[in-house]
């Protein structure tokens, strides 16, 4: 039996994780997808906000502002991208100017720091913003991240401190058994004192196993377009129009790996796994954009892609016990801040809602940092030439639009949080994000999976374990 | 730092042809990086035939006719390194690169030619609509896991995009046993070769859907099938034309695209082929620094390529002998019909005869190909039939042209 069993290895379960860590308990987590943070997680504007927005009261206000300034500390100690390159709403007319007021006033009760600017310094920061904009609002503590990597590297951290992770575990049922809970997927049983529901869009079906909810879950889709690497600082800052009830609007902003994401769209769908996209959604979502950066070069768009918000009735994140049990903990409807809150909703769950139901003691050996990642885009050519000399697989690359190594690939592979597919290869190491997507790569990274983990390159998925690349042998064809 | 006069980057058709020009009029200090297990570059995953009836007046193999030049390099002794990357270059020509055996080297180069080829455009490109499901794969990667690793990537495969790789593809794969239901064109007209239509499509009975584009793709795991629909003339999807087709596959062969990364780095200026301008002498602006092949524009025959490959080599020679022209020069403009012409400059005091490769903006027949420098006439030429997907050439004589004292325009007029 173990203390903890955490269902969903996004960034909240995995965070959650991180934090129970520090304590002498047996923890697992079961994730449904092949890989960590496979859904939401990789899948959205990758933004700290700043907190300016929120409704003052709610959990997304509070967690929000709580989780930004942790940032600094955990990207460090888990080796991630992580810039605070601050955020601009901006107001196009003279109607969005009277919402900018409300907006400073509404960030000033968050606590918020924010600077008012005028159109001429608004456009000193930004020269490619529209010269339509009438004004607007600076948030020095917003910043850009690269959550899935946040998220491999919470759990590589979370691994590396005695948690387990199993993969492909998708939960079927749960029910109590002399008082402690078993949970039953598709191929094991786990059981467990103590649950955590961190299942993202799915967490109200999980919920739901153990008693009757009055909240629900709508997935709310976001589409996005990913640039190539345009020239230096064509945006600095995230740029964002002004909130409405929909949602934060579609954003530009540079990326930590240097390319610029425009979006997202907010569709309430009917379908909680439907990542498709939309020629008509993706054109609004140009001219949205367009009216607030008009030279934005589309032409150099690489990628499309959406995400799915596990939207809560509620209109809130819920995170507190079952009404029925206080050793089953819903964190559920972690929407829009919930990037940024993740760090600071982790702490609450484990010192608030697990810590009095458990006896719990700190472990003697807890490391917060991570074993470092050699970062070759940030080495001096000496330095460089060094590590290839120690290792030189390090001098070989695999994927040349993105300069990726052998050396970091199979780097990632020796690591206790593991890619098993061609995704989860690019998502940690960048191989195949660049503008031929994978075109020339892709054969070398399925060949290099297959052999590492002793399986056929037929069984190599692109994504989910029912994604495979390749279908036969040549002559062996059915 | 090392000195070397000549660094090609890309040891595929256009840098092995470029080097062996080099090393022939001289210049011997020189290297080719390949960032490849073997020389030869793409040709290697093309194992159909139909290269070399210019070159050698034979049809060969993409690996037969590389390997022609692979020898040659091999004879004259010419150094090269294999799976070498180059991770930059500077306006000053400092070449850095890294394989496992040199490390991390910088050397100092007084030529460089980039030949680094192309790559292919892919469904992020095109905005593909639909689920980002497996089964959606490049006809060049396809052909890499099929001809290079043995592996087949589908078995009811639909082709999006005429181009030639695509169009060979259908046949190879079709061959291997899989079936190729059809390929669509969302142009009105093919973009491969008339050859490949004839070879790869009719004479397997595969069907081509001219103005038609995917409209969706759909699959949960593995694609299942996709939505064929009709396009107006501006390429917007026709309601009421779809048409579902259940596959697994769905090959993209929507076009290629320069790959000029190095380039836009130190901001090389670029042209509307996406590879950057160049004089005569394949030299870019930025003197010393010049490209041929693919990446510069992509070609649908390799025979030029290795034609515009020895132009380059013949031009970094005359560079690095300090014996170049001056870049100040005239511009060439691609005018009424023509889609883009390369060279797009002509150094002021040229000295060579300069053949004009240029390409229609859509299928014509019966047309003049008008060469001016401002309003004198250099050339008047008949061609029966201009299709975009083929490229065409005009070579001028330095005599015909003379003194070239205004830019000089290329267009077509009808008959």
């Amino acid at each position: 039996m173990h203390d903890v069993l955490i269902i969903g290895a996004g960034i909240t379960g995995t965070l959650i994780a991180r934090e129970l860590s520090r304590y002498q308990l047996d923890i697992v987590v079961l994730e449904k997808s092949n890989d960590v943070g496979n859904k939401t997680t990789s899948a959205n504007s990758a933004i700290i906000h700043s907190g300016c927005d929120p409704e003052p009261g709610t959990n997304k206000a509070k967690f929000n502002i709580l989780g930004n300034p942790m940032f600094d500390e955990l990207t460090k100690q888990l080796d991630v991208k992580f810039q605070r390159n601050g955020s601009l709403t901006v107001a196009l007319s003279d109607e969005e100017l009277d919402s900018l007021t409300l907006l400073e006033e509404r960030s000033k009760i968050n606590g918020v720091s924010c600077q008012r600017l005028t159109k001429e310094e608004v456009l000193e920061m930004e020269p490619h913003l529209s010269t339509n904009v009438k004004g607007a609002l600076f948030f020095p503590t917003a910043g850009i991240v690269d959550p899935f990597n946040l998220c491999v590297h919470a759990m590589e951290n979370a691994i590396d401190n005695g948690v387990q992770l199993f993969l492909n575990q998708e939960v079927i049922s749960i029910y109590k058994r002399n008082g402690i809970y078993v949970v039953k997927t598709k191929s094991d049983e786990y059981s467990a004192q103590i649950i955590i529901n961190a299942a993202g869009n799915y967490a109200d079906v999980i919920a739901q196993m153990i008693e009757p909810i009055d909240w629900k879950l709508t997935p709310r889709k976001g589409e996005y377009f990913v640039l190539d690497r345009l020239e230096k600082d064509f945006v600095k800052h995230t740029i964002f129009p002004l909130p409405s009830k929909k949602g934060k609007g579609v954003l530009v902003s540079p990326t930590t790996s240097e390319n610029y994401i425009v979006g997202p769209s907010s569709e309430v769908i009917p379908e909680r796994d439907d990542y498709s996209t939309d020629g008509l959604t993706l054109q609004n979502i140009r001219q949205q954009a367009l009216s607030m950066v008009p030279e934005i070069p589309f032409g150099k768009v690489i990628r499309v892609f959406s995400g799915l918000r596990p939207s809560s009735s509620r209109h809130d994140f819920i995170i507190e016990y079952a009404k029925t049990d206080k050793h089953f903990i819903n964190v559920a409807g972690i929407e829009s801040p919930g990037l940024v809150s993740a760090p600071a909703i982790a702490k609450y769950v484990v010192e608030e809602l697990v810590k009095p139901n458990l006896i719990i003691k700190p472990k003697n050996i807890f490391s917060p940092y991570i074993r470092p990642y050699a970062h070759l885009n940030e080495m001096s050519d000496e330095e460089r030439d060094l590590l290839v000399k120690k290792n030189p697989e390090y001098g070989q690359l695999v994927c040349t639009c993105e300069k990726v190594t052998l050396g970091e690939i199979k780097d990632i592979l020796s690591r206790s949080c593991p890619p098993h597919s061609i995704k989860g290869v690019k998502r940690r190491t960048r191989a195949g994000f660049g503008r031929c997507q994978g075109g020339f790569c892709q054969p070398k990274i399925v060949f290099l999976l297959a052999n590492h983990f002793g399986i056929s390159p037929l069984e190599v998925p692109l994504d989910e374990n029912d994604s495979p690349i390749l279908v036969s042998r040549v002559k062996e064809i059915k | 730092m090392e000195i070397i006069d000549l660094v090609i980057i890309g040891g595929g058709s256009a840098g092995m042809a470029a080097a062996i020009q080099a090393k022939k009029e001289g210049i011997d200090n020189l290297l080719i990086l390949e960032k490849m297990d073997f020389l030869g570059g793409i040709l290697n995953q093309c194992i159909h035939n139909g290269f070399g009836l210019t070159e050698f007046k034979e049809e060969l193999t993409g690996p037969e006719y590389l390997q022609r030049f692979v020898d040659q390099i091999n004879e004259m002794k010419i150094p090269y390194k294999l799976k070498t990357a180059v991770l930059n270059i500077t306006s000053e020509k400092i070449v850095t690169f890294s394989n496992r055996l040199d490390g991390n080297v910088s050397v100092q180069a007084k030529a460089i030619i980039l030949a680094t080829g192309c790559y292919e455009r892919n469904a992020g490109a095109i905005l593909l609509p639909g689920d980002r499901c497996s089964g959606i794969i490049t006809a060049g990667t396809a052909q890499k896991y099929l001809n290079i690793h043995g592996y087949l990537c589908g078995k009811r495969i639909v082709i999006l995009g005429s181009g030639d790789i695509g169009l060979i593809m259908a046949r190879r794969l079709t061959l291997e046993g899989a079936k190729v239901i059809c390929v669509s064109e969302i142009m009105p007209y093919s973009n491969g070769l008339n050859r490949n239509i004839a070879q790869c499509l009719d004479d397997f009975g595969i069907p081509l859907y001219l103005s038609h584009s995917v409209s969706k793709v759909i699959g949960k795991g593995r694609l299942e099938k996709i939505i064929l629909s009709k396009v107006d003339e501006n390429f917007k999807f026709i309601p009421g034309t779809e048409i579902e087709i259940p596959c697994d596959t769905l090959i993209l062969s929507v076009g290629l695209v320069p790959y000029v990364a190095l380039l836009e780095n130190i901001r090389t200026p670029m042209s509307s082929t996406k590879g950057a301008l160049v004089n005569e002498h394949m030299e870019t602006l930025i003197p010393g620094i010049f490209t041929c092949g693919n990446c510069l524009h992509v070609h649908d025959v390799v025979d030029f390529v290795t034609d515009e490959g020895r132009l380059a080599g013949h031009g970094a020679a005359l560079y690095i002998n300090n014996q170049l022209p001056n870049q100040s020069g005239i511009n060439v403009l691609p005018k009424a019909g023509v889609s883009y012409v390369i060279p797009q400059k002509i150094t002021s005091d040229n000295q060579e005869d300069i053949t004009f490769k240029f390409r229609s903006q859509k299928p014509v027949k019966d047309v003049f190909v008008i060469i001016e420098c401002g309003k004198k006439l250099l050339s008047k030429t008949f061609k029966n039939a201009l299709i975009p997907s083929e490229m065409a050439m005009i070579k001028l004589s330095k005599e015909k042209m003379g003194a070239l004292d205004s830019d000089i325009t290329i267009r077509l007029e009808g008959k």
